[in-house]
């Protein structure tokens, strides 16, 4: 059992968590992941160590509030307890050598960014950071990107909030004015890296995604976080779980991972309208 | 007094649940013998002195003594016979592939069917589980310590064994339940997770410790746990990632690797009528492999709702490695052999039209190729070869790969000193010891996928080399 020592709501959809995991927090490097049980019987979800406090013994995690198992999540408070987490998990981002990189996240995946920015701050890199957004309802972590970038753009899909528009716009605009960088890590929705790779391409800059497939062990039996890599024109399946999170973003076939990651919806749909109802439920 | 042999040549049946309900639920096809019936089996037993079947056993039960035993109606005493040789006897008497080891080496198999020596020691282990008082002997500790990595058939034979000599152990998994392929792989209708909970118990109660939750690589890496002060680790991380077959295809929606069907359906309880873990359910499927793993996946796709089950194998029924009870199962049940054929092509649905139409990117059918046999391989076994032309479209909408599995590197690869042979296998001496001093390995993350008792034994041999090792230090 693994304690909650601190809960706190970023925005309405979006929970951070620090949770007791001293052997998690001693070796937990940015871009690894863990993987929970909020209970007995639940789901295993994988999210990404968002930060730790290898004293304290503490991991972060920060969850987008999608479907069940999220929503039970973030039921539990401070001092209750989820039954498992184990980690950390996948291989961690590289960051050595790097002076000068941007970042680009979406949504929920700042989240998994802001880490990677911190720890190249620490390193001594110019950090340029685009954080987007669909409204400013959902605005997570301006303040904490602030602090570990030189430059900071924040985006909104509907310009609720700082500049309108996708985060490709301010990559552009910065690739059309000769900005160079050492590369471009992207971490958000497949859509929206698959932008990003694509704005990055014409640079020839070298551009690490983020993947995050259906998981379900996360230590590499069960190959159900599979994704094709298009290596020197030979399709190569990887586990996302053991060879991953991070890839080289121009050999990943996003179409085929936007396709694989719809395959479960209509369940989920169906889950999660019972969770709701069971929570309604329980709540009269 | 000499017990009067039964001479009928045919065993006695296993009683079993009918094949049309049982294709419906999950319980236990199987229900063991009864006290009268395995005493009239023990009874055709010719008590050899020569003891051929003892031979064919990998880990060598005293097969005769134990079933002299039954015999006399001393279940608890044949039970010891067994625990002296083997600590899953409730298992293995399930699951072992007894046609090619004891069984095969039986003389009434000669002229009849051999004695009917797996269900005889499920049976006992089962009386023994039903009637054992739970109490345990007091172990005197010993002072020292192990660790063992995987609580697998190899991983829990190994600890327990060292539990048994008085050390302290602790065993770490990576996953939230321990039990290896016993529990995420094999299925409950064949080996209810009741039986695995219990020897898991009964270690706990000599006092093993069990760790779950911590994937020794990435949590812990094997020089840190002799850091902690273990005095020497035991590696039974088990057969690794699934393979796929390279064919175009593979990623469509509705293509699983049977670890993953599998770890759905038992593991995460995708089976329960109402999960947390989705599976899909229902329609038509086709199983590409003729192994265990792919005769279970088969039955429990069977089971979870599947109008129309396949097993796709692209050599004959005399080549098909999986246990024969198992296959004569799953023909009771419906499920239809496709042998010799073997698959080239995934199909997938597209809709030009609409992207955002929700059959986009799920399976169609699968194309396959008949396939008949030619000359024989290095090994003996008939070469499949294509017959040119003879292609063909499988109506199905799920597929199911279980082609067998590549030793994963996390061990491997965060532990200096410890070598791998080509095909990414941990290497070992007789004795368990591998490459790096301390560190003993055994079971599938060795051999490559084999069957539990082999896993067992080589636990069981590991944990002999370790007690050596401590005590000569
Ligand atoms: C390596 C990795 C890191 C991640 N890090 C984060 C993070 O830091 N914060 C965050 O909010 N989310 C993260 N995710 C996504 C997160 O795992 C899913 O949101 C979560 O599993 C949804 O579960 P649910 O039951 O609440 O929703 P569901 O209703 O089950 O699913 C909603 C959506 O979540 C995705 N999903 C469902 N199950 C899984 C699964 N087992 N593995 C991966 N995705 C799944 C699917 O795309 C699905 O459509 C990460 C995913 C991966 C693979
Ligand atoms: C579906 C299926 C059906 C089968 N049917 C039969 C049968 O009928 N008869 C038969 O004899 N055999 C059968 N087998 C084969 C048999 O189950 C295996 O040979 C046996 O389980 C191997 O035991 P093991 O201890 O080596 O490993 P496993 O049982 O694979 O256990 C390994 C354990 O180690 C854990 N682990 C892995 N890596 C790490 C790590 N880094 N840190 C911590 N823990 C880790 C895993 O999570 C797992 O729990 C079947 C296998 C499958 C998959
Ligand atoms: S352990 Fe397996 S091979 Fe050995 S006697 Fe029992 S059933 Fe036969
Ligand atoms: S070979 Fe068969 S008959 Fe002979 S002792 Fe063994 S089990 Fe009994
Ligand atoms: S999540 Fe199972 S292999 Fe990666």
């Amino acid at each position: 059992m693994y304690k909650i020592l601190k809960k706190e709501e970023l925005n309405p959809t979006v929970t951070m968590m620090d949770i007791y995991a001293p052997f998690v927090a001693k070796k937990a490097e940015p871009g690894q992941f863990i993987i929970l049980r909020v209970d007995e019987n639940g789901e295993r979800i994988p999210l990404t160590i968002a930060g730790y406090d290898r004293e304290k013994g503490s991991v972060k995690i920060i969850f987008q509030i999608v479907g069940a198992t999220t929503k039970k999540l973030n039921m539990k408070n401070e001092g209750e307890y989820i039954e498992d987490f184990a980690g950390p998990l996948g291989v961690a981002t590289h960051t050595d050598g790097l002076k000068k990189v941007c970042i680009v996240g979406g949504g929920v995946g700042c989240a998994i960014a802001l880490p990677i920015a911190q720890k190249l701050k620490e390193n001594g890199c110019e950090v340029t950071s685009i954080i987007g957004f669909r409204t400013k309802d959902l605005l997570i972590l301006e303040d904490e990107f602030n602090s570990a970038s030189e430059k900071l753009y924040v985006m909104t899909d509907d310009g609720s909030y700082g500049r309108e528009g996708n985060v490709c716009v301010p990559l552009n605009e910065m690739f059309d004015a000769g900005e160079k960088f050492d590369m471009v890590i992207t971490i958000g929705p497949l859509i929206m890296m698959k932008f990003v790779v694509e704005a990055t391409k014409k640079t020839g800059i070298p551009c690490t995604v983020s993947m995050n497939p259906i998981m379900i062990d996360g230590t590499g039996m069960c190959g159900g976080c599979r994704l094709t890599l298009i290596e020197d024109g030979k399709r190569v399946t990887k586990f996302a779980c053991v060879d991953g999170p991070d890839f080289n973003g121009y050999e990943v076939d996003f179409d085929e991972a936007m396709a694989r990651g719809g395959m479960y919806r209509e369940f989920e749909r169906h889950a999660y309208e019972e969770t709701c109802n069971l929570f309604a439920k329980e709540g009269k | 007094m000499a017990a009067k042999i039964n001479m009928n040549p045919e065993r006695n049946p296993m009683p079993a649940q009918d094949a049309k309900a049982r294709g419906k639920n999950f319980d236990e096809v199987t229900y063991g013998y009864s006290e009268a019936t395995a005493i009239d089996e023990a009874l055709r037993c010719l008590s050899c002195k020569h003891m051929p079947c003892v031979s064919g056993c990998p880990v060598n039960i005293h097969i005769p003594e134990f079933i002299g035993k039954i015999k006399e109606g001393d279940f608890e005493g044949a039970y010891q016979v067994i625990n002296k040789s083997s600590s899953l006897p409730a298992v293995c008497g399930r699951v072992c592939p007894q046609e090619v080891q004891c069984e095969a080496k039986c003389v009434r198999g000669i002229k009849g069917e051999s004695v009917g020596i797996g269900r005889l020691e499920r049976f006992v282990a089962d009386w023994h589980n039903a009637h054992a008082n739970g109490a345990v002997n007091k172990i005197e500790k010993n002072g020292h310590k192990a660790a063992v990595v995987g609580s697998g058939p190899s991983g829990l034979t190994c600890a327990g064994d060292l539990a048994k000599k008085g050390y302290d152990v602790t065993v770490f998994e990576a996953l939230h339940t321990a039990g290896g392929v016993l529990v995420y792989g094999i299925p409950e209708f064949r080996l209810p997770k009741a039986i695995v909970k219990k020897e898991v118990e009964n270690l706990k109660e000599m006092g093993v410790k069990i760790e779950t939750n911590i994937i020794i690589g990435k949590t812990l890496t094997v020089d840190e746990l002799f850091d902690m002060g273990f005095e020497a680790v035991f590696i039974g991380s088990g057969a690794g990632l699934p393979n796929f077959m390279g064919i175009p295809g593979e990623s469509y929606n509705g293509v699983y690797s049977a670890n993953e069907f599998l770890t759905r359906s038992n593991l995460m309880k995708a089976y329960e009528s109402d999960p947390v873990t989705p599976i899909m359910k229902g329609g038509k499927v086709a199983v590409v492999g003729g192994g265990n793993v792919a005769m279970d996946a088969a039955r429990s796709a069977l089971r979870l709702g599947a109008e129309k089950v396949y097993i796709v194998y692209r050599r004959s029924m005399e080549e098909l490695p999986a246990r024969k009870e198992e296959v004569e199962h799953a023909i009771e049940e419906g499920i239809e052999f496709m042998l010799l054929n073997n698959p080239v092509e995934i199909l997938g649905y597209h809709n030009p039209d609409d992207r955002r139409d929700p059959k986009n990117g799920f399976v169609t059918g699968m194309k396959c190729i008949k396939m008949e046999l030619g000359e024989p391989d290095e090994n003996g076994r008939r070469r499949p070869v294509p017959i040119e032309g003879s292609e063909f479209v499988l109506d199905v909408d799920t597929v199911i790969i279980s082609i067998g599995t590549s030793p994963n590197p996390l061990i491997k690869t965060t532990t200096k000193g410890l070598e791998v042979n080509r095909r990414g296998g941990i290497i070992v001496e007789e004795n368990g010891a591998t490459t790096k001093e301390g560190v003993y390995a055994g079971g599938d993350a060795v051999t490559g996928a084999a069957t539990v008792i082999s896993a067992m034994g080589a636990g069981k041999i590991a944990a002999k080399a370790i007690d050596e090792y401590i005590q000569s230090k």
